[in-house]
């Protein structure tokens, strides 16, 4: 008997279409956790990282972690782990939503699907009977319809992930999405599974999540709900991730005409008090995710002209990629370019920051205007929502786009209008006025991503209620400092490593959870001892570097955890952070150091057995 | 149990559905939105309305109840289920205008609020206050306010 996780693991050969389902292994679940951890252990373990991403040979794994569903506050994500056919490296991209608890409540921790379907089929999961189902009349649906025809073709109840068209046309940024809305978004999971010829898996589960400490674990969820600060929670009810864009512009580090400056003259007409009150359906109230008091779900309504539509979104990263980054600002187009990204399956970060990079490219000269079939000037607010819709059918000009900026750039001859880290690319934080960013961008196991590590919490709110902060007497913490900021980034990664390995939403720990309390939510779910908070680091750290072994072994050295030219070299032209770089170089040697890695950025042999990696 | 009523404001519900984990985990010790009594109806993207036993004064459950187990609890003013009595056989189920008692398909009985016996848990984790648990009239008077304003405000214009 298990609690927190269920025990189970299904696997599906979609070459042969048999599934089976197998116990989970305990020792695995106690050290990995579950979630990102878990996922990325088997995934390790079963196949050889050079494989090519978009072969049968890759695997495609649905993780949930132990605290999935069970009601501790904001506890409803899974997993994707894949290896990415974006950057090569590892891809882990959580999302949140009915469907991670509802594969929980069937009875799984883990589903993993190996091998290539012949034909377009969708995975059908009613608690202990398993179905693949031909998907031939769903395969080229948008996201929506996807998911409202398989719950009429299975069940209402039923939730359902699915891919769009981009993951059906192979875009190599595609998303899962589930829910109408919830984007397992980044490193072109949604690609995979494309690959795979799977359409959609759809879940239904009445089996429930037990814990092993009831008492225990309402103790900790009551003092986790305590210690919620109403007030922060107060603006992501109103303005949602919206909100944040006014601050990140009073920094400095808005990216604006793909990463050209960081602050703009209309930072005010795309901020989340201008969404509130204009696009959004529900004027100062959010939507939320199962068990979340947070709500930051945006619900928006474009009512008449060209971009009539509504939809979940958009989020601040859509709005800094689309908006600012492609000098748009006009709130309506860059919500419509959001709304056929979510349609499609396409992540918008990416879809963004390639647009723009390719926006830059053409005024420069080096993209010609025969080559995209109409001038793409940077502000061109109908061009950034047909760009979308044509990177999702892979025509024309989309077609180069699809394959991200870094592969956009090759193809011109240079790369240094790519911004990114690891041909993935960056969000909507430009790291040269937020230093501890740049060492995480540098150093994030799946390239430039701002919630593996959220080293621009850091730098942004300085100091949280974290202990890994607390512990160092820290008050205040300053951006522009990079000496201070390796040893900080290290304890980042490792304890958000920890977040998405138990299933629960980088909100909670941003807003309300510590460390200790997040332990001790663990240890009453599932019963196991962690080691008091040493060991529950420990296991983050774990994480991180079998994620870093599996890149190392995929081919990925040391030389891609570098920042782009302008970001090293270009000093910021304008704003707070005129005149600074990623002062990289002295950052990087210490975090190797701290990390247990020769210079070479290989894991040591004495750091794999102190974390018991092979 | 002192006649208390539980409110429910949709205006405020986000949909994060804490009501029915914490309803789930109260009553059958598992988190699992099937067999939680209060349940929360999305009616469209942004629209979510919480949905419970209304505890009626003339309950159609407890009429139609062919054992008793489903009956008024006179003394604290609401209607349960007796497990023991409860043969599930889904009258109550029926019989509900509202379609509030549901059955549990793993207890095999039919179930429904009871108020946790004068705490309940769904008002507890309610993270925004689209529930409360609320003397009759508070609940009308403080929509009789807000009424009386807006009547109020007419008047003067």
């Amino acid at each position: 008997m298990m609690y927190g996780w269920t025990g189970n693991i299904l696997r599906v050969d979609l070459t042969t279409g048999t599934t089976t389902v197998e116990p989970l292994d305990r020792d695995k679940a106690k050290n990995y956790i579950g979630g990102r951890g878990l996922g990325v252990k088997y995934l390790y373990d079963e196949i050889d990282p050079a494989v090519d991403a978009l072969s049968p040979q890759n695997k495609l794994l649905f993780v949930t972690g132990p605290l999935t569903g069970t009601g501790a506050p904001g506890a409803n994500r899974y997993v994707v782990v894949t290896k990415s056919p974006l950057t090569g490296c590892i891809a882990n991209s959580t999302a949140a939503g009915d469907f991670a608890c509802t594969m929980k409540y069937a009875g799984y921790d883990l589903i993993i699907l190996e091998g290539k379907s012949e034909k377009p089929v969708y995975l059908w999961i009613d608690d202990d009977r398993i179905e693949l189902r031909d998907a031939a009349e769903i395969w080229g649906l948008d996201s929506e319809e996807t998911i409202k025809a398989v719950q009429k073709a299975t069940s209402l109840r039923a939730k359902v992930a699915c891919i769009g068209p981009a993951g059906e046309n192979l875009v190599r940024f595609a998303c899962v999405m589930n829910d109408a809305g919830r984007a397992a978004g980044r490193s072109g999971v949604g690609a995979v599974m494309g690959s795979k010829n799977l359409k959609a898996v759809a879940v239904h589960g009445t089996k429930g999540v037990k814990v092993a400490d009831r008492a225990g674990f309402y103790q900790a969820m009551d003092a986790a709900f305590k210690t919620l600060e109403y007030e922060y929670v107060e603006e992501f009810h109103q303005t949602g991730t919206p909100g944040v864009l006014s601050l990140v512009h009073e920094f400095g580090v808005l990216p604006t005409r793909n990463f050209s400056v960081g602050v703009n003259d209309f930072a005010d007409k795309i901020s989340g008090e201008t969404l509130a009150d204009t696009l959004s359906v529900r004027k100062r109230m959010g939507v939320a995710c199962p068990g979340c008091p947070v709500a930051c779900g945006r619900v928006t309504k474009i009512s008449t002209g060209k971009f009539a539509g509504q939809g979940f979104g958009p989020e601040y990263e859509t709005i800094g990629m689309f908006g600012s980054n492609c000098g748009v600002d006009d709130f309506e187009a860059i919500a419509a370019a959001n709304f056929v990204c979510n349609r499609m399956g396409m992540d918008t970060i990416s879809t963004g920051n390639s647009i723009a990079s390719a926006m830059e490219m053409f005024e420069k000269g080096l993209i010609p205007e025969s080559d995209i079939g109409f001038p793409l000037e940077f502000g061109d607010a109908d061009a950034i929502v047909k760009l979308a819709q044509m990177t999702a059918d892979r025509e024309g000009f989309g077609d180069v786009l699809a394959d991200g900026s870094y592969r956009m750039g090759e193809k011109y001859g240079t790369t240094d209008y790519f911004m990114g880290v690891k041909k993935q690319e960056f969000p909507s934080y430009d790291p040269r006025g937020l230093q501890g960013m740049g060492l995480g961008y540098a150093t994030g196991p799946r390239g430039a991503c701002h919630i593996r590590g959220e080293a621009q919490d850091l730098d942004l709110y300085g100091v949280m209620n974290w202990r890994l902060t607390a512990d160092r007497g820290l008050e205040v913490l300053d951006p522009l400092r990079s000496d201070d900021k390796p040893p900080l980034v290290k304890d980042v990664q490792d304890w958000f490593t920890m977040i998405d390995s138990c299933g629960m939403c980088n909100f909670m720990f941003f807003l309300m959870v510590d460390e200790d309390q997040m332990r001790q939510l663990i240890e009453t779910a599932t019963g196991v001892d962690m080691g008091g908070y040493e060991g529950f680091m420990r296991t983050g750290e774990r994480v991180f570097n079998i994620e870093t072994l599996f890149n190392r072994r995929a081919g990925i050295t040391n030389e891609w955890d570098t920042l782009p030219k302008r970001m090293l070299e270009t000093p910021m032209p304008a704003g707070p952070a005129k005149g600074q770089v990623v002062r990289l170089a002295e950052m990087l040697p210490e975090y190797y150091e701290l990390r247990g890695w020769d210079d070479n950025g290989n894991i040591s042999d004495a750091k794999r057995e102190e974390l018991g990696l092979a | 149990m002192d006649g208390r009523v539980l409110l429910i404001d949709e205006d405020k519900c986000t949909g994060c559905l804490l009501c029915m984990v914490g309803c789930s985990l109260a009553h059958v010790g598992e988190a699992d939105l099937e067999r939680s009594h209060i349940r929360v109806f999305q009616a469209a993207q942004d629209v979510f309305v919480p949905l419970t036993c209304n505890h009626c004064e003339t309950p159609s459950c407890a009429r139609a109840c062919p054992t008793t187990a489903c009956h008024q609890d006179l003394e604290h003013l609401r209607v349960i289920i007796d497990d023991g009595r409860c043969i599930g056989c889904k009258t109550c189920v029926n019989a509900c205008p509202f379609g509030h008692a549901h059955y549990d398909e793993v207890a095999r009985v039919s179930a429904k609020c009871d108020y946790c016996d004068g705490e309940p848990e769904c008002v507890r984790l309610c993270q925004t206050g689209a529930l409360s648990y609320v003397y009759r009239d508070e609940g009308s008077s403080e929509k009789k306010r807000e009424a009386g304003a807006v009547r109020a405000a007419l008047r003067r214009t």
